[in-house]
């Protein structure tokens, strides 16, 4: 790797897949010469993007190898409507990796807590690490074969729960705080999703006594640590940005207004 | 061709510097090129005390630009003198952004920034939409803007002092004036203009604020207009500012009588932009067949 490149590149697209679920992409740009720990994002803007948008937009990583870099995500907004339109051959601005990840004790059970496209970092965490200490819940309001969960539950201990209605919510909940309570004292929870269920498990986390790292997803205009724009507020009330103090933290630090 | 722009006593390499409050201390972009390439890097606003800043959400996209409402976060000049300032390159040229809501506390800073070496000229914040006092309060009042430039330059020592300018007025060249009379070395021109941005769903602002400070592509029109009235009515060097995405966009400035640019929401599109952004001008300006800024300056055609 020419060590004299800075960790902004320009990659280019090998494929853009929606599935036959549109709202949900599996994106793999050309290897970028660099590697990175599970929950670590990326910021990427396409080179043709003009001025319409003059954002660029985070995502987790959700691996890279020699393969290239790949990003699993869904469509939101304008930005990520786009994004799913790209074709092979086009090229983007990557840079990264960006942010604090995940950290496995492979000393006692690590409980992966993920919903829906917040799977996306443990692709990279379940083929990586060999640890038997790891085993993941997933919540999804979609068909499961929308998303990466065969990859993971081919390696670890893994169970899915769909939610389509309330009562699967309340049914999700349920096993969240059941499992949270289990390794109260023995292990700790990794948790990305949305911030609803984050709520919930934090909530569980501090009745319970469980430690856990949640992955924050913020509004972010520079990914760098310049625009403050992206701050998550602390159970000490204060700002702090999710880019480069997050996004993963501490369950106990962060304050999502619950 | 000679990049070189002179600024009163301050010399800078090329005409490009970042804005403040869009490239950090610095410190953050380290890893994306040479800060000593840059002409000059305006740091984020520092405060006597640090600020903690507005709740969240503090930014929104919104075509060709952006809104934000950050308020002023940073970490006081204390801590910035003891934890940020060592750890920039030597070889930076360093123009310190000063905030506070008095024209006493202004004077304050400036002279704490007046007896630091590393600091190569001060700008004067009175144009911050975001923040209840001071801000724009300032910037909005000839009087006012007069009493916090005079009050900064009293203790600025040596340093030059450079006063920003806020669009969010009738008639830009009073408040330009104001300054210049009250012993401003240059002017920097637009900061953000005041703007809105709702969701008809969720009933909301997008900006917890309710109002933002509108940046990027979209206020480039406004700002070289602003910039073309400045340049006319005062004799002090402008630096202009507001939407600049290209070499074509730093020439334009230049053309209608800048010093030279501030770039801000540009670094937020990708972070070597401001680096790269010093050799397209450089490449742009020879392809022209400038020889030298000041051949080139307000030659603007009637």
């Amino acid at each position: 790797m020419n060590t004299t490149q800075t960790p902004c590149r320009e990659l280019q697209v090998l494929s853009c897949r929606p599935g036959t679920e549109p709202t949900l992409v599996d994106l793999v740009l050309s290897p970028p010469g660099w590697t990175c720990r599970a929950g670590q994002f990326v910021m990427i803007r396409p080179l043709d993007w003009g001025s319409e948008l003059v954002w660029p937009r985070p995502f987790s990583v959700c691996d890279v190898s020699d393969a290239g870099l790949r990003i699993f995500f869904q469509v939101v907004g304008r930005g990520t409507r786009k994004l799913a339109g790209l074709q092979p051959g086009q090229k983007v601005a990557v840079w990264g990796p960006l942010g604090r990840w995940f950290r496995i004790d492979e000393n006692r059970p690590n409980l992966i807590l993920a919903g829906g496209v917040g799977i996306a970092p443990f692709v990279m965490l379940a083929r990586r690490e060999k640890t038997d200490n790891l085993s993941m819940l997933f919540g999804h309001r979609l068909d499961l074969c929308h998303y990466p969960y065969a990859e993971i539950a081919d390696r670890i201990e893994s169970e899915a729960m769909r939610q389509t209605t309330a009562a699967d919510i309340a049914a999700f909940e349920t096993v969240l705080s059941g499992r949270i309570k289990t390794l109260s004292g023995i292990g700790q929870v990794l948790a990305c999703g949305p911030e609803p269920m984050l709520k919930v498990v934090r909530r569980y986390c501090l009745m319970h006594g469980t430690e856990g790292q949640i992955s924050l997803e913020n509004r972010m205009a520079c990914g760098v640590g310049a625009c403050l724009g992206c701050v998550g507020r602390t159970v000490t009330g204060e700002y702090v940005q999710s880019c480069v103090h997050g996004p993963v933290f501490d369950v106990r630090d962060i304050d999502l207004g619950e | 061709m000679d990049q070189t722009v002179q600024l009163g006593p301050l010399t800078l390499k090329n005409p490009v510097i970042t804005a403040s409050g869009t490239f950090g201390y610095g410190l953050e972009f380290m890893r994306y090129g040479d800060l000593t390439a840059l002409g000059a890097i305006c740091l984020k606003g520092i405060s006597l005390a640090p600020r903690e800043g507005n709740p969240t959400p503090r930014i929104a996209e919104t075509p060709c630009g952006m809104l934000n409402a950050i308020g002023l976060q940073n970490v006081g000049v204390k801590k910035f003198l003891a934890e940020k300032l060592p750890y920039i390159p030597p070889g930076t040229t360093l123009i310190a952004n000063l905030y506070a809501q008095t024209p006493e506390d202004f004077g304050e800073l400036a002279a704490i920034f007046a007896a630091q070496e590393r600091v190569a000229a001060l700008e004067v914040n009175i144009s911050c939409p975001n923040v209840r006092e001071g801000g724009v309060q300032f910037g909005q009042d000839p009087a006012m803007a007069a009493r916090v430039t005079s009050a900064v330059k009293k203790r600025a020592g040596s340093k030059p002092v450079m006063v920003k300018l806020s669009p969010n007025v009738t008639d830009v060249t009073v408040i330009a004036r104001a300054a210049v009379d009250a012993g401003a070395d240059m002017l920097s021109l637009i900061n953000t203009l005041s703007g809105m941005s709702v969701d008809i769903r969720t009933r909301r602002s997008r900006l917890a604020n309710i109002v933002g400070g509108l940046s990027g592509p979209a206020v480039k029109p406004v700002a070289l207009r602003m910039v073309h009235q400045v340049t006319r009515a005062v004799q002090v060097p402008v630096i202009g500012m507001g939407g600049i995405t290209s070499a074509e966009d730093v020439l334009e400035f230049i053309l209608v009588g800048a010093h030279a640019v501030q770039v801000g929401t540009f670094n937020f599109m990708r972070p070597d932009n401001a680096f790269r952004l010093v050799e397209e001008v450089r490449t742009l300006a020879e392809s022209l067949g400038i020889s030298s800024w000041d051949e080139y300056r307000g030659t603007l055609r009637a």
